[in-house]
C-alpha cells in the first residue's frame, strides 16, 4: 500500500506542477474572441486585452507600406481599421473579400492593431456554381502589376 | 460513372448491416456459417468501397466536370499527380477516402484472422461493420461525392450540366507531399479502429487471457507508424510551403492528430504491463478506447467549425452525426466496461518506486496529461464559452509551457525505462547501468555550455539526448558482444543478429534513438534567427554565417500556374554554397497564389529563404531569410521511427547458431543442438 501512496504523491507533484505551468501558459496567452459590433462599443477593461476578431476583408481597402499593412474588416453591418504590423509574411489567402481572422489589441485611435493574420477562402470552393463568379483581383502583393 | 461509384457505395452500405445482423445473429446463435457469412459480408464491403473509389479517380482522371466534387477540386491543367490528390481536398472525397482505407483494414483483419480466435472475431466482425456503417451513412446519404450538377431544364425537369473547366485544387496542396501525407495520417486514424475493435470485442465476449492484447498491440504497432509519418510529413509540408519558418503552430487540426498519437504511445507502452505482469488491464482497455474516442473526435473538431482553424475544412452540417456517433460510442464502451468489469480485474501490485513498473506508469500519467493539455488548449474556446460565457483561445505559449517539461521529462524516462527491472531495481543495477552513460551526458552539457548553449530547456534537451543516445548504444553493444565473441561474427552483423532476435525490444530502442533525433530538432528551435530585406539585384543581406545575393528576379508562365522567382546566390564564409530559387505562384484557375519556400537544409542548420513579394513603393522583391538550426533531425528522426516500428513488427528470427552458444560454454566445440524452448520465451521488451 505504501508504494502506491508514494506513486500517487509522486503523480500528484507532476500533476499540480504542469497545472501550474498551464495556467501560467495560459494566462499569458489567452485571447478573447469579439465580433466586430462588440468592438464598436468597447468597455473598459475589455478594451484593454488581448483580442481576436474576425470579419470578411473589405474590397480594395488593403494598403501596403513598409512594415505594415492596413486593411479594413467588415461583419454585421460594421467595420473595423486594421493595422497589421507582425514580421510574417501575410498568408496567400489574405485577398480581397477572404475571410481574415486578425489577432492584436485595440489601439487608442480605434484602429486595431494585429500581429497575428489567418485568413481563408475556403468558402470560395464550396459556394454553389453560379455564385463563384466574383471579381478577385489582386490576390497577393506579388500580382500588383501596376 | 457516377452512377456506377453510388450504387457500389449503396450496396457496400447494405453489405454493412448484413455484417453487422448477421454477425450479431452469429453470436447468439453460435452458428459458424452464420458467422461466415457475416464475415464475407464485411470482406465484400472492401471490394465495393474499392470500386466506387476506383470510379472516383476514372471520373477525376477523365475531367469530367459535370461531377460536383470533380468541379470543385480539379481542372483540365491539373497535372495528373495532383488529381489523385484533390481526390481527398474536400469533404466528401476525404470521406469517401476514410471510408475506404478503414474498409482494407478490416478487409486485412476478417482474412488473417478468419481461422483463428473463433470466439471473439464475431464480436470483432460487428464492431467493425459498426463503425464502416457510420461513415458509409455519411458517404452515401449525407456527403457523397457522386451529386452531379443539375439545373433546371426548359421543361421544369432536371438536367446534368457540365461545367468547361473546373475550380481547381487549392495551391496549398499542389505539393508532392500533400499526395503522401493524407494517406498516411487517414491510414493511422483509421488504424486505430482494429484496436479499438478488439478491445471491446473481448471485453463483451469475456475473451479469456491475454492473446487478443498481442494482436491489439501489433495492429496499434501499425497505425500508430502511419500516424507518426503522417503527423511529420504534415509538419514538413506546413514548413516547406506555408512559408512562415515553423513546423508546428498547435493548431486544431495539428493537435487533433497529435492527441490520438499520444493515447497511443501510451498504450504500447502499458500494454506490456499487461502481457508481463497482468497489470492494469482496465487501463489498457481505456486507453484503446480513448484513442479511438479521440480520432473520431478529432475528425470532428476540423470538420465542424467548432474550433477555429487555419486549415480546417470548411463549416459543414456532417457535424452532429459526429456527435451523435461520439456519444453513442462512449455509452457502449461505457455499458460493456459496467457489465463485464470483473473481467479486467488486476493480478499484481506495484512494487517499487524505482522498477519497469512505475516507469511505465510515469510514462503513462505524463503522456495522458500532455494529451489532457493540448485537448484543453483546442478546446478552450468551446470550454470557456461555457462557463464564463465569453470565447477565449490560448496559443503556442500556453501549450509549450506545458509540453516542453512533458517532453523532456518522456526523454528522461525513454533512457532510464527500459534498463530498470521489472518489480525492483537495485541501486547497484542502477550505477551499472546509467553510470556511465549519466556522466556522457554530463560532459556534453558541461562542454555545450561555455559554447552558448544557455537556453535552459535547450540545454537539459542536449544532456538528456546525449545520455538516452549512451543508453542505446550500450545497449546494442553489450548485446552484440557477446554475439561477436560467441557466433565469431564482425561487430556489425553482430548487432543485426542482435537486432533480428529480438526485434520487438530492439526495433524499439531504435525508436527511441528516432525520438532523441526528433528532441535535438526541436530543441533547436531555441536559437532560431529571422531578417527580413527589400532585395534589389545586386543587394545583399547576412544572417549567421551566410551572405544572400540577391542575382535577378523573373517572371514566367507554367502549366497551371504563373510563377514570380528570386534568384538569389548563398555564400557561406564567402563562399558560395547553393543558388536558391524562392517563388511565389499565382494559379488562374482559382485566382490565388502559393508560396514555394527556397531551402538549402545542412545537418547543421536550414536556410529558409521566403519570396514575401514586392515591396509596394520600390517593386523590389522582398525577401524573408530564417536560420532554422537542426530542423533537419526532425526529419531523419522521423525516418528512424518509422524503421524502428517496422523492425518491431517484424517476427523474431530464430537465430540458432546463437542460442546454441548461450546454452555452451564459449570454448565448447560447436555441435549442432536443438533449439531449447526455454529460449523462446526470451521474445519480448524485456
Amino acid at each position: 500500500m505504501k508504494k502506491q501512496t508514494k506513486f500517487v504523491v509522486g503523480a500528484l507533484i507532476i500533476i499540480v506542477s504542469l497545472g501550474w505551468l498551464a495556467w501560467v501558459g495560459a494566462k499569458e496567452s489567452k485571447t478573447y474572441y469579439h465580433t466586430i459590433a462588440e468592438l464598436s462599443t468597447p468597455k473598459g477593461a475589455e478594451a484593454r486585452h488581448r483580442m481576436r476578431v474576425g470579419g470578411t476583408v473589405r474590397a480594395g481597402s488593403i494598403a501596403r507600406y513598409t512594415g505594415r499593412v492596413d486593411f479594413v474588416i467588415e461583419g454585421e453591418g460594421k467595420s473595423l481599421p486594421v493595422s497589421y504590423t507582425g514580421s510574417d509574411p501575410l498568408p496567400d489567402t489574405f485577398v480581397d473579400n477572404s475571410q481574415a481572422l486578425v489577432e492584436g489589441r485595440l489601439a487608442t485611435n480605434g484602429t486595431f492593431v494585429a500581429d497575428k493574420v489567418q485568413a481563408k477562402c475556403a468558402s470560395k470552393y464550396e459556394a454553389a456554381p453560379g455564385q463563384q463568379k466574383k471579381d478577385y483581383e489582386n490576390p497577393g502583393y506579388s500580382n500588383k502589376k501596376s | 460513372m457516377d452512377l456506377f461509384g453510388s450504387f457500389a457505395l449503396l450496396l457496400a452500405f447494405v453489405c454493412a448491416v448484413y455484417a453487422i445482423g448477421v454477425g450479431i445473429a452469429a453470436i447468439l446463435s453460435r452458428r459458424p456459417l452464420l458467422n461466415k457469412s457475416a464475415r464475407q459480408a464485411g470482406m465484400a464491403v472492401c471490394v465495393l468501397i474499392t470500386l466506387a473509389m476506383g470510379s472516383l479517380v476514372y471520373l477525376f482522371l477523365t475531367d469530367n466536370f459535370s461531377l460536383a466534387y470533380v468541379v470543385g477540386h480539379s481542372n483540365r491543367d491539373l497535372p495528373t499527380f495532383y488529381k489523385f490528390a484533390a481526390l481527398w481536398s474536400g469533404q466528401e472525397g476525404s470521406l469517401l477516402f476514410w471510408s475506404w482505407l478503414l474498409s482494407i483494414y478490416v478487409f486485412s483483419v476478417l482474412y488473417s484472422y478468419r481461422a483463428k480466435h473463433p470466439e471473439l472475431m464475431p464480436y470483432v466482425g460487428v464492431v467493425l461493420a459498426s463503425v464502416q456503417l457510420f461513415f458509409l451513412i455519411l458517404n452515401v446519404f449525407i456527403a457523397s461525392p457522386f451529386k452531379v450538377l443539375g439545373a433546371l431544364g426548359p421543361g421544369g425537369a432536371m438536367q446534368v450540366i457540365t461545367q468547361a473547366d473546373g475550380k481547381g485544387l487549392t495551391p496549398l496542396l499542389q505539393y508532392p507531399e500533400m499526395v503522401i501525407h493524407p494517406p498516411m495520417l487517414y491510414s493511422g486514424y483509421t488504424g486505430f479502429t482494429i484496436p479499438f475493435a478488439f478491445a471491446l470485442a473481448a471485453l463483451l465476449g469475456r475473451y479469456p487471457g491475454e492473446k487478443w492484447i498481442h494482436v491489439t498491440r501489433k495492429w496499434t504497432m501499425i497505425a500508430w507508424c502511419f500516424q507518426s509519418a503522417g503527423i511529420l510529413l504534415g509538419a514538413h509540408w506546413a514548413y516547406a510551403v506555408l512559408g512562415w519558418g515553423g513546423y508546428w503552430a498547435w493548431d486544431p487540426v495539428e493537435n487533433a492528430s497529435l492527441m490520438p498519437w499520444l493515447t497511443g504511445t501510451a498504450f504500447l507502452h502499458s500494454v506490456m504491463m499487461q502481457e508481463k505482469r497482468g497489470m492494469l488491464r482496465v487501463w489498457n482497455v481505456w486507453l484503446v478506447f480513448s484513442t479511438f474516442l479521440l480520432c473520431i473526435l478529432g475528425t470532428f473538431l476540423t470538420r465542424s467549425g467548432v474550433v477555429s482553424s487555419v486549415h480546417a475544412f470548411a463549416q459543414s452540417n456532417i457535424g452532429p452525426w459526429f456527435v451523435g456517433f461520439l456519444g453513442l460510442i462512449v455509452a457502449v464502451c461505457i455499458l460493456a466496461f459496467l457489465k463485464n468489469r470483473d473481467y479486467l480485474r488486476s493480478d499484481n501490485q506495484l512494487d517499487s518506486m524505482v522498477s519497469r513498473e512505475s516507469s511505465f506508469l510515469f510514462n503513462n500519467l505524463i503522456l495522458l496529461v500532455a494529451c489532457v493539455a493540448v485537448l484543453s488548449g483546442t478546446l478552450f474556446p468551446v470550454l470557456s464559452e461555457w462557463v464564463q460565457g465569453t470565447k477565449i483561445s490560448v496559443g503556442a505559449p500556453f501549450f509549450n509551457k506545458v509540453n516542453i517539461p512533458i517532453g523532456l521529462f518522456l526523454l528522461f524516462l525513454t533512457g532510464v525505462g527500459p534498463l530498470l527491472a521489472w518489480r525492483k531495481t537495485s541501486a547497484e543495477s542502477l550505477r551499472r547501468n546509467f553510470g556511465w552513460s549519466l556522466l556522457g551526458g554530463l560532459a556534453a552539457g558541461a562542454i555545450a555550455y561555455p559554447l552558448g548553449f544557455r537556453d535552459f530547456y535547450a540545454l537539459v534537451c542536449l544532456i538528456l539526448s546525449v545520455f538516452v543516445t549512451l543508453t542505446i548504444a550500450a545497449e546494442f553493444f553489450r548485446g552484440a558482444r557477446v554475439i561477436r565473441a560467441r557466433a565469431g561474427l564482425n561487430f556489425f552483423s553482430a548487432v543485426g543478429h542482435l537486432t533480428m532476435r529480438n526485434t520487438r525490444r530492439y526495433g524499439g530502442y531504435v525508436v527511441h534513438f528516432g525520438m532523441v533525433l526528433i528532441f535535438i530538432g526541436l530543441a533547436g528551435t531555441a536559437f532560431n534567427q529571422d531578417k527580413q530585406m527589400e532585395m534589389a539585384p545586386g543587394s545583399k543581406m547576412e544572417i549567421g554565417a551566410y551572405t544572400l545575393v540577391c542575382q535577378t528576379f523573373t517572371s514566367r508562365p507554367e502549366q497551371n500556374y504563373t510563377a514570380e522567382r528570386a534568384t538569389i546566390e548563398a555564400l557561406r564564409n564567402g563562399q558560395q554554397v547553393m543558388m536558391l530559387y524562392p517563388e511565389r505562384r499565382f494559379y488562374p484557375a482559382n485566382e490565388q497564389s502559393g508560396t514555394m519556400v527556397a531551402i538549402y537544409s545542412t545537418l547543421k542548420e536550414d536556410l529558409y529563404v521566403v519570396y514575401a513579394g514586392r515591396s509596394p513603393e520600390t517593386q523590389q522583391p522582398v525577401i524573408h531569410v530564417y536560420l532554422n538550426p537542426l530542423v533537419k533531425w526532425i526529419w531523419l528522426g522521423g525516418a528512424i521511427v518509422v524503421l524502428g516500428t517496422i523492425l518491431a513488427l517484424l517476427p523474431n528470427r530464430q537465430a540458432v547458431l546463437v542460442m546454441r552458444a548461450a546454452t555452451q560454454p564459449v570454448s565448447a566445440a560447436p555441435a549442432p543442438q536443438p533449439v531449447s524452448a526455454t529460449l523462446r520465451s526470451y521474445e519480448g521488451h524485456d
